[in-house]
């Protein structure tokens, strides 16, 4: 048996990422739940941290720096996660729903 | 071939199988229940990704922040809005989930492309083991100070606006007659104007 599976190529990796930010971007347009809308992000968010991480381990192995860029991403995630839920509670007590169809205050 | 290179592809597989799996599921699920548990499910798979790049840090970074996090806290939202309420039909909705499908098939084929055809520059140096997290340290305390520190004042004013954002504005008694009042009619009698005309 000839297969060659030496190792997991880096391009393995980035289209596993592009998989992933690719259903978050349809998950963030076509969800009606805003929910639903903040987890598609944290998809997409997820599937940024894995090019940075293969690329980190991949092409600059001794200075890691995907991997400290990744770190800060993480942060920024926790922090627009705890800011995007309160904001839609606040909504939620103004318009008593979640369905993205009907804020359209702002809407042209 | 070595038996460890075999179960990294093994594991690479698995792992990779149910991160897109997953993905699809918290965006098509109709329950947001399921779709939360399994997002979970993603967040430990990308994890398990992580730490096949020797990144042992990061992936326990990944499963504090995100698994033990956001995912509560998107939980509790889940809880805190629940309410079953029948969506109005759009018209042109599949219609607008078929275009959205085909720009994201293209976004993905456009990826690929640079991904497959890009020539990285792929056997760099030899990848930190457990010295990682030794070399993460002196980058945050050294080249990375400054994004750092900004970091913890961004998680604090996060704090506090997250905080103001979702309180209610609590008054105890009416300032007029000095009864206690009712949380939810104040609310009602403030916010009128937002509400939508129910037929």
């Amino acid at each position: 048996m000839t297969l060659e599976l030496t190792t997991v190529p880096l391009q393995a990796y980035l289209a596993l990422a592009a998989i992933l930010f690719c259903t978050g971007v349809w998950g963030l347009i076509n969800s009606r739940n805003a929910v639903r809308v903040l987890m598609s992000i944290e998809l997409m968010l997820n599937a940024v941290n894995i090019n940075l991480m293969a690329f980190s381990s991949y092409v600059d192995g001794q200075l890691i720096r995907g991997q400290v860029f990744a770190i800060f991403v993480i942060t920024v995630a926790a922090a627009e996660a705890a800011v995007g839920l309160a904001i839609l509670l606040s909504l939620y007590r103004n318009r008593e729903t979640v369905d993205m169809e009907r804020f359209n205050l702002l809407r042209w | 071939m070595t038996i460890a290179s075999s179960t990294q592809f093994i594991c690479f597989v698995a792992l990779s199988a149910a991160v897109a799996i997953g993905a699809l599921g918290v965006v098509l699920l109709p329950n947001i229940v399921y779709s939360a548990f399994l997002l979970g499910g993603v967040f430990l798979s990308v994890a398990g990704l992580y730490l096949l790049l020797n990144a042992s840090f990061v992936a326990a970074a990944q499963i504090l922040v995100y698994v033990g996090a956001v995912n509560v806290l998107i939980l509790f939202a889940i809880m805190l809005v629940n309410k079953k309420e029948n969506l109005a039909a759009i018209p042109g909705l599949a219609l607008r989930r078929v275009l959205s499908g085909a720009v994201c098939a293209g976004l993905f084929a456009l990826l690929l492309r640079v991904a497959f055809s890009t020539p990285w520059a792929t056997p760099g140096p030899v990848p930190l083991g457990d010295e990682a997290t030794i070399r993460i340290g002196e980058h945050l305390f050294s080249d990375y100070l400054l994004p750092f520190e900004l970091a913890s004042v961004l998680l604090l004013m996060a704090m506090i606006g997250a905080i103001v954002l979702a309180r209610r504005d609590v008054f105890a008694s009416d300032i007029v007659t000095g009864e206690p009042a009712d949380q939810g009619l104040i609310e009602k009698s403030r916010t009128p104007l937002l509400l939508e005309k129910r037929n």
